[in-house]
């Protein structure tokens, strides 16, 4: 009998409705592209090229108070205001200076250590009282300000959020598809056909990489036009990249999913997996203030990997032998969490 | 011909319930037969195994001479599933949905053709998501026919369904046989055993407790009619069972059911026995012996609410 519907290969048939499926989902195309373009966005503006803001200080009132205001208000980095002693007290309790001065000969600073930004504000208002005093520098000392491309917040900021992205959505993708099909005994009857069960998992897996390119490719582009953030390294080596840690996370997605009845299952495990990795793998600042005992563990940690690789070829431009070994250690994560995955799947 | 379906000493334990307990089913070529009882009967439990879903505790499964555990992919190949609740994907058409599953067989139906065969080529581009009930089952038994299987499995294909769409799909089981198919189907509708059915299996509590065609199982009842009848004040039971056209009395909302071999007989006579006891009759009426009535004298109880 001729067939008049070309029938294509499960795998694809299995992608493309999978893939049609999604595009009709508006919500999740939120998540995938809209959600990390205006993170970039609110924290590229956050973090963006200024000067250094003025750290507020008060000067309690009395006989030098005009004098200190005078000095203090030739430092680049103070801003300073006179109040009445009750005022300035309680300012400085709100937070809403962070360096109180006081004392009538002797000056006294009163502040809260803790307070970072208390300490330089203490040094910076302990100079400039010296200075307007009469103190001379010793030495000769200048500043010269870094505006280096590639070691601004955003250049770091932007593989970091490239590589949480290709966790979030290769997770959730995987993760949401799996326990929803369950849960609607959808996989119950696709493995009442002869549908192979390896099929549709790498079909879930092609679908998702259409979806992992395009996205790729917008956040890149996004983070050059609007934050000048360029990729040094070859494109070809980042799409390489990306396409390895999308499978890696895929795998996770699909061993996290393997077995949870519920998509509420699925969600709280999902979570449990992923805070530590938004945490410590340095998505918005950099892993290296944590504690030398636990950074081996954190550097073999897939979302450690995938952000150092990105790093290393959108801002130092390294090759693919540079991160070789990243995308092995990557590669092993994807595969050893989809055969685990597969293994313990439950169908029904 | 060996039997196309066939099981024996079928067992399936769960931590509290017994859902099949000591099942021997066969289903000759192109027959059909219907698993009836009512919910919780083990029926599902029975049809999964039979489908190769559900691993049995104990027993063998035998489906086209093939075995579950050695043969798994060719009967795959060759019988259709309609499960009593698969929600399809609700965001792809009709078409797409359709097309996919026939992706999974080597030989089947073209899609289009078989949704002009059950009459949903006109949803053909409707998402799934907005069918109505009766369409959305057809697009299932349309992805359980897609292989163009030997046999059909179908679990409670009507449940829910009106009256049209029900009709509609004992159709689409009637063909399917014309062309020489073999169909299962649990139901709790005595109506499409009846309709449906050559054999009908009763079960109740993972046990058979009868077996055999519509009429068989109906001439078992050794009564061709049912009485129900209310009186203020009710009789007493020994009272009603001794009426003499009666062959059986069951409670029955406040009242009894009667079955009797003539209604001739047996109405005068119980109209007689409601004077005798100064009692007035409420409500009576009458019609032919069903399965439902045949599973209500085995058990006491209705299917509907059992």
């Amino acid at each position: 009998m001729p067939e008049k519907t070309r029938i294509r290969p499960p795998v694809i048939e299995l992608a493309s409705t999978r893939t049609k499926e999604f595009v009709r989902e508006s919500e999740a195309l939120f998540w995938v592209f809209g959600f990390p373009l205006i993170l970039a966005l609110a924290l590229g503006f956050a973090f963006r090229e200024k000067p250094p803001d003025k750290v507020p200080v008060a000067i309690v009132a009395g006989p030098n108070a005009q004098q200190r205001f005078a000095a203090l208000q030739k430092s680049p980095a103070l801003l300073p205001r006179i109040m009445s002693e009750q005022e300035a007290r309680d300012a400085l309790r709100r937070g809403k200076v962070s360096l109180l001065i006081e004392g009538s000969d002797a000056v006294v600073f009163r502040f809260d250590a803790t307070r970072p930004d208390a300490q330089s504000a203490r040094r910076e208002a302990d100079d400039a009282l010296q200075t307007a005093a009469g103190r001379r520098n010793v030495i000769v000392t200048r500043e010269e300000r870094v505006h280096e491309q590639g070691a601004r917040y955003i250049d770091f900021l932007i593989p970091g959020l490239l590589g949480m992205n290709l966790m979030g959505t290769g997770m959730w993708s995987m993760g949401f598809t799996i326990a929803n099909a369950r849960m609607k005994k959808l996989l119950k009857r696709l493995v009442a056909t002869p549908m192979r069960k390896t099929d549709y998992l790498i079909a879930q897996f092609l679908s998702r990489l259409i979806w992992l390119l395009i996205e790729v490719t917008v956040l890149v582009a996004f983070g050059w036009l609007v934050f000048g953030v360029r990729v040094n390294g070859p494109i070809a080596v980042l799409a390489i990249l990306c396409i390895i840690g999308g499978f890696s996370f895929s795998g996770l997605g699909l061993l996290t999913a393997s077995r949870a009845r519920t998509i509420e299952a699925v969600s709280g495990l999902m979570n449990f997996i992923m805070m530590p990795m938004w945490l410590c793998s340095g998505v918005f600042f950099s892993y290296e203030r944590f504690p030398d005992a636990v950074k081996p563990i954190i550097r073999l940690l897939p979302l450690t990997l995938l952000n150092d690789a990105l790093r290393a070829v959108i801002n130092d431009a390294a090759g693919l032998p540079q991160i070789a070994t990243k995308l092995a250690l990557l590669a092993a994560w994807g595969l050893v969490t989809f055969v685990i995955g597969l293994k313990v799947f439950r169908w029904q | 011909m060996p039997d196309v379906i066939a099981c024996r000493n079928l067992r399936k334990y769960f931590a509290d319930v017994k859902a099949v307990d000591g099942l021997d089913l066969s289903v000759a070529n192109g027959e059909c037969f219907g698993l009836l009882g009512p919910n919780g009967a083990g029926k599902t439990t029975t049809i999964e195994i039979l489908e190769g879903l559900t691993k049995p505790d104990s027993g063998d499964v035998e489906i086209l001479g093939l075995t579950w555990l050695k043969h798994e992919r060719e009967l795959r190949e060759r019988i259709g599933i309609s499960l009593q609740e698969t929600q399809l994907t609700e965001k792809l058409t009709v078409f797409e949905t359709l097309r996919l599953f026939r992706s999974f067989y080597r030989h089947g139906y073209d899609p289009e053709d078989l949704l002009r065969d059950l009459s949903l080529d006109e949803k053909r581009d409707a998402r799934v998501g907005k069918l109505s009930g009766g369409q959305r089952q057809r697009l299932g038994v349309a992805c359980a026919l897609v292989g163009n299987p030997d046999v059909l499995f179908l679990d409670e294909p009507t449940t829910g369904l009106d009256p049209q769409s029900r009709l509609q799909l004992w159709d689409i089981v009637q063909r399917f046989r014309e062309k020489g198919g073999t169909v299962l189907l649990t139901t709790h509708y005595m109506e499409e055993a009846q309709r449906l059915c050559d054999r009908v299996a009763i079960v109740d509590h993972g046990h058979l407790i009868a077996l055999g065609t519509p009429a068989e199982l109906i001439a078992k009842l050794e009564a061709r009619n049912v009485i129900e009848f209310t009186s203020e004040p009710a009789l007493p039971k020994e009272i009603v069972e001794a009426i003499g056209a009666c062959a059986g009395v069951t409670a029955h909302n406040e009242g009894w059911l009667l079955r009797v071999h003539s209604l001739a007989e047996a109405v005068p006579q119980l109209i007689a026995a409601v004077e005798r006891e100064g009692a007035k009759l409420v409500s009576l009426s009458t019609h032919e012996a069903t399965l439902e009535d045949l599973f209500v004298s085995l058990t006491g109880r209705e299917l509907r609410d059992a």
